[in-house]
Parts: structure tokens; C-alpha cells; sequence
């Protein structure tokens, strides 16, 4: 319906895409800098290295952007979108080795403006295709894992060692694999606790209505407590804690560290958790209770094999917001001493060094996308009928 | 109700007097300082950065505000439509970046200062009000469109006059949601160098000076509740007043 006469044949996001990316093509792809906390020079995608290794790379891209062109050809979109990937990462690695050859010992090399850009544009046309081609849950699972591992295997081969946030990552191999467990520990762990929590007083919340009305204000207006404030109140409270109830310190909790994140993400947490179980079990048509309890259910079994049943998206739902939520305020909790990929970001931060805020922050940001697309395709796979037509 | 017309005096009565005379609380920050430290932050005038702060982020989101309902117009319109299921789709994937990501990505581009925080909050107070805006211009009562069109209004008129109208109360849920989120994140904006209200938090964790950390956690969490609160009570009124 958006473009018309003679060219209807082409998608006008394909068109878009097309545009950008070769604007994209203009602006420096890489950059050499002398160290790492310097600014460097803006290196253009065919100036990064000889013509002759750059060129397969750059043809890959432009047939990448025009396969995007033809309308409606969702498979064609989506094999294009592969095919600039690959072209973008090609360039990338000859750019990476060509560049460091001779630019002295502390030289690094980055991707630049041109670098990102591409590849959101690029990421933008696989996820227009994909989201016509609407898969089904499982196909989903399965892309993702297959782009997981894509990108494990080109990351564990050393095709890309020689940029600049590999080597931020190589001298802290040990603290990564750490911070990444305490990470996790801080989203997973809160996420559970909140459960626990949160799950039983949804429950309740959704038997009386007078519980709910006291408990969901107070709920949302924690949330919306900014968090730095809100991991910085946990500090004097969890200190005092620490200090005043015999054996709290031996089990870790005190004023620093892991105690006041875990409290402040759990605090964040509840809302979800409990507007949503209550909200979920609201769902269940009336119809569906009546029949329950003509069946003679007692409101424990009626709670267990109807309104649970039928709620679970909901809930899970719910679930979905607080881990995205939680994967991301966990950074904060590099400020406190808490550890997790924050530490990163803040150090990186605090040093002017670009490319170690870059590995706090992109794992971060992969870490919150894997999780989302998760939680989405077990909330379809909860929902009772496969087949929803809306 | 009434809880709130006691309480709302006296959080706003808390919220200046922390900003305007915070010398009175030193009594009560006193016992958590360091000992022989300062108990209250006077590095600059809590007012000024509390301006700043609320400046901030004021400006990133009456400007998300008029490019997001702006490219929601458009995309509703027949001949955006084609954009409609991608522009979802990063709206959907775009809410999944942490606004701290957000914050740090901004800096490797634009350096450090009030600049990228701006832009951070920009970018992501975007998706909340183009995803309600969207919302809102799409589930209009299909009745009212046809009376609209019946009694001869022009597309323009229909847009003006009864469907941004109409959306405009899921809108302000999406303007509030992105408020809050900019309020919180530009208190981070402060470890990139923006004047904002977390500088006390983090002069306080930068000194272990749990009383700075206390005073700046108050003041800000003080704004975003009332802030909040003040726009739930816009969205209410409105509402009764078109009958919802």
C-alpha cells in the first residue's frame, strides 16, 4: 500500500534499509587509535585494508542491502541480511589485523560509527523478515540458537582477538567469567526470591480485593523509585542490619556488596511478580469458574487446574519484565560493590576506556535480548491453544 | 483518597525543605557520616542541581514526546503502514537495552557531560510513548471514526479533532513511563559527568559517606514519587472528563 506504480516491486523498508546502510559505507568503519584511552583516527571500510582483501567483504554488504529491495520476498530479506552480516564481520577481521600491522605496541583497533550502524541496520532487515515470517515458537528457539552459536564460534575463534575489546577482555579473562556468575547470581537470584514472594501474595492478592488495593500502590511506587537512589537507601538500612542482628554478617549481609543489590532488585521485582499472578488469575473467564465449581472443585483445585492453568501466560509475563528489568539495573550494582558487568562499565567509565565500558555493556545488552526472546517463546508455549489468531 | 491529601503537603513540605534548607536535617544524617565528616553535601547548591536534573530531563522527554506521537502518526497513516511491524518490532527489542547500556553506549560517541545522558534519555524515553501512542491511535471506537467521517470531516480534521484526542490518555501513560525511566536514569548520567542529582549519591559511595548517599537517594526518590503521582492524577482526570 505505501509505494505504488511501477514501484510496488520494491519493499519500502528494504528501500530504507538500502539508503542507510550505504550511508553506513561513508562513515569511518574502524578506528586506529595509539592506546587505549586516546581517541583515535576514523579508518573508511575500504581503506581498512588492501582493496583486495576489503572488496569480497564490501560486495557482500551492497548485495546484502539489495536483496532487501524486492517486496514481499521475506526469505530473500532474510538471506541478505546473512549475507551484509557476513560481509560487515569479513571486513572487520582483515580490518582488525591489516590496521594493528605496523601502528606500534599499544595501537588498538575498534569498530567505529560505520561498524554499529550497519549492523543495526542490518540486524533491523533480519528482524522485518523474521517478524513477517511470523516462525513458530520452537523455529524461534532454534534461530536464536543458532545465532548463539554463531556468534560463540566466531568469538572463541580469534578471528576478531585483535580488536580492542577482545583485548579488554583477554587481561580479565578470570574477572569476566566471574562478574558474568555474579551477574547472573544478582538477576537469577532476585528473580527467584521475588517469586517465592511475590507468587503466594499475588495469590492472595487475587482472593481479596482489599489486600490488592493496600499492597499494588505501594508496589508501584517502589518502582519508581529511581534505582541508583534505590540501591543507595539499601546501603545505610542493609548496614544496619548487618551490624544489629546477631549472625546477619555471617550469611553476607552488610551496608556493600551483593546484600543491598539482591535487596534493591528484589524490590523492583515484586510489582511484576504480583500485579501479574493476581492479574493472571483474574483472567479466567467466568464461565470456566462456574463450570469448576459445579464440578464440585474445592477453590484449592479450582486455583490449580483453572485459574493457574489459564493465568500462566500472564504470570509468566510477568516473570519476562522482572528478568529483562533485572539483567539491566544489575549493572548499577558496579557501583556499590556489588560486582556483576556494571563493574565494567564503571571502571571503563571511570578510565575513559571505551572499550572496556563496551564489555560491561554488550554482554549486557545480549545477555537482556536472549532472555527476552526466551520468556516470549514460553509464553506462547503457555498459552492453552497453539493456534492464536488475533 | 484521603491518605493522599495529607500525605501529598507533606512529601512536597519534606521534598523543599531537603533542597532548600538541608542544614536542618543534620541532626538526623549525623549519625551515618564518617566520623569528623561533612553531614551535609555543600559542594554546589542542591537546588541548582536539582534544576538541572529536572531540566534534563524535561527537555529529553518533551522532545521523545514530539518524535515518538509524531512517527506514530505516521505509521497509522496508510502510507506508513509497511513500517508498522518493523517499527513494533523495535520498540519491542529496543525496550529490552538497559537504559544504563543505553547511557555507557552513548558515551564512547558523543564523550562525556550532559550530552549523552540527553541523548540516552531521548532515545529510550522514545519507546514507551511511541509504543502507547500507537496503542491508542489504533484501538479508536471504529463508531466514532465513522461518525467522524460522516459529518464530513477532512483526514486532517479526523486527526486533530478526534483521534489524538482519543488516544491522548494511553499516550500520557506512555509519557509518564518514560519520565520516570529519564528521572532514574539521569541520576546515573552523573558517572558520565551530567549535573544531576546523583552526584550526592555518588560523592557519598565515592567517600563511604552514607549520609550524602541518604540525602541525594531521598531527594530523588521524593521527585519520582511525586512526579509520578501528579501525572497518574493528570491521566485520572482526564479520563472522567471524557467519560471513560
Amino acid at each position: 500500500m505505501s509505494l505504488q506504480g511501477p514501484w510496488a516491486v520494491l519493499s519500502a523498508p528494504g528501500l530504507l534499509f538500502a539508503a542507510l546502510g550505504l550511508a553506513a559505507l561513508s562513515m569511518p568503519f574502524m578506528t586506529l587509535s595509539a592506546n587505549r584511552i586516546v581517541a583515535g583516527d576514523g579508518v573508511l571500510a575500504w581503506r581498512v585494508a588492501d582493496p583486495s582483501a576489503t572488496l569480497p567483504g564490501l560486495a557482500a554488504i551492497v548485495a546484502g542491502l539489495m536483496l532487501g529491495l524486492p517486496s514481499g520476498r521475506t526469505r530473500l530479506h532474510l538471506a541478505g541480511a546473512v549475507l551484509g552480516l557476513g560481509g560487515v564481520l569479513w571486513v572487520l577481521m582483515q580490518g582488525a589485523s591489516a590496521l594493528l600491522d605496523g601502528a606500534g605496541d599499544y595501537a588498538r583497533v575498534s569498530p567505529s560509527v560505520g561498524f554499529w550502524f550497519l549492523l543495526v541496520v542490518l540486524m533491523l532487515l533480519m528482524a522485518d523478515a523474521l517478524a513477517a515470517m511470523t516462525p513458530r515458537p520452537l523455529l524461534r528457539a532454534a534461530f536464536l540458537a543458532a545465532a548463539l552459536v554463531a556468534t560463540a564460534a566466531i568469538l572463541s575463534s580469534g578471528a576478531l582477538s585483535d580488536l580492542s575489546v577482545m583485548q579488554e577482555y583477554a587481561g580479565r579473562r578470570d574477572a569476566f567469567r566471574s562478574e558474568f556468575l555474579r551477574h547472573l547470581g544478582l538477576a537469577f537470584g532476585s528473580l527467584a526470591a521475588a517469586t517465592i514472594i511475590g507468587f503466594p501474595l499475588g495469590i492472595l492478592c487475587h482472593r481479596r480485593s482489599r489486600l490488592r488495593n493496600a499492597t499494588l500502590p505501594v508496589l508501584s511506587f517502589l518502582q519508581t523509585i529511581p534505582s541508583l537512589a534505590m540501591f543507595g537507601l539499601m546501603i545505610p538500612i542493609l548496614g544496619w542490619v548487618g551490624t544489629t542482628v546477631p549472625g546477619a554478617q555471617a550469611i553476607g549481609i552488610a551496608g556493600i556488596g551483593f546484600a543491598p543489590a539482591f535487596v534493591a532488585l528484589l524490590l523492583y521485582s515484586l510489582l511484576p511478580v504480583v500485579g501479574n499472578t493476581a492479574a493472571g488469575l483474574a483472567s479466567a473467564p467466568a464461565a470456566a469458574i462456574e463450570a469448576a465449581r459445579g464440578m464440585g472443585m474445592t477453590p484449592r483445585q479450582r486455583l490449580m487446574r483453572v485459574e493457574l492453568p489459564l493465568g500462566l501466560p500472564i504470570v509468566l509475563t510477568g516473570l519476562r519484565i522482572v528478568l529483562v528489568q533485572n539483567i539491566g539495573l544489575a549493572v548499577i550494582a558496579g557501583l556499590i560493590g556489588g560486582g556483576g558487568f556494571g563493574t565494567f562499565v564503571f571502571q571503563g567509565l571511570n578510565q575513559t576506556a571505551t572499550d572496556l565500558i563496551l564489555l560491561g555493556a554488550l554482554p549486557t545488552v545480549v545477555l537482556a535480548l536472549v532472555a527476552a526472546i526466551v520468556m516470549d517463546i514460553l509464553v506462547e508455549l503457555a498459552r492453552p491453544t497453539q493456534t492464536v489468531t488475533q | 483518597m484521603k491518605v493522599g491529601t495529607v500525605l501529598r503537603p507533606a512529601l512536597v513540605a519534606l521534598l523543599l525543605a531537603l533542597i532548600l534548607r538541608p542544614e536542618w536535617f543534620t541532626p538526623v544524617f549525623a549519625p551515618l557520616a564518617p566520623e569528623g565528616g561533612p553531614v551535609i553535601y555543600e559542594r554546589t547548591s542542591l537546588l541548582s542541581l536539582s534544576l538541572s536534573h529536572l531540566g534534563i530531563v524535561a527537555a529529553a522527554s518533551a522532545a521523545a514526546t514530539v518524535v515518538a506521537v509524531t512517527l506514530a502518526i505516521l505509521v497509522t497513516r496508510p502510507a506508513g503502514a509497511a513500517f508498522r511491524p518493523l517499527s513494533r518490532s523495535i520498540a519491542n527489542m529496543g525496550q529490552t537495552f538497559p537504559p544504563v547500556a543505553v547511557l555507557a553506549l552513548a558515551v564512547p560517541v558523543l564523550g562525556f557531560g550532559a550530552g549523552p545522558t540527553l541523548v540516552a534519555l531521548f532515545l529510550y524515553g522514545l519507546l514507551p510513548i511511541f509504543e502507547n501512542a500507537i496503542a491508542g491511535l489504533t484501538t479508536l471506537p471504529p463508531a466514532t471514526m465513522e461518525a467522524a467521517r460522516g459529518i464530513g470531516l477532512s483526514r486532517w480534521q479526523r486527526l486533530i479533532r478526534v483521534e489524538l484526542p482519543l488516544a491522548l490518555p494511553v499516550t500520557l501513560t506512555g509519557i509518564r513511563l518514560s519520565v520516570i525511566i529519564a528521572l532514574g536514569t539521569a541520576t546515573i548520567g552523573s558517572t558520565v559527568a551530567a549535573r544531576t542529582l546523583g552526584e550526592v549519591i555518588i560523592a557519598g559511595l565515592l567517600t563511604n559517606n552514607t549520609a550524602f548517599v541518604l540525602q541525594g537517594g531521598l531527594i530523588v526518590g521524593l521527585f519520582a514519587m511525586l512526579i509520578y503521582d501528579a501525572m497518574v492524577q493528570i491521566e485520572l482526570r482526564l479520563a472522567r472528563r471524557m467519560g471513560l
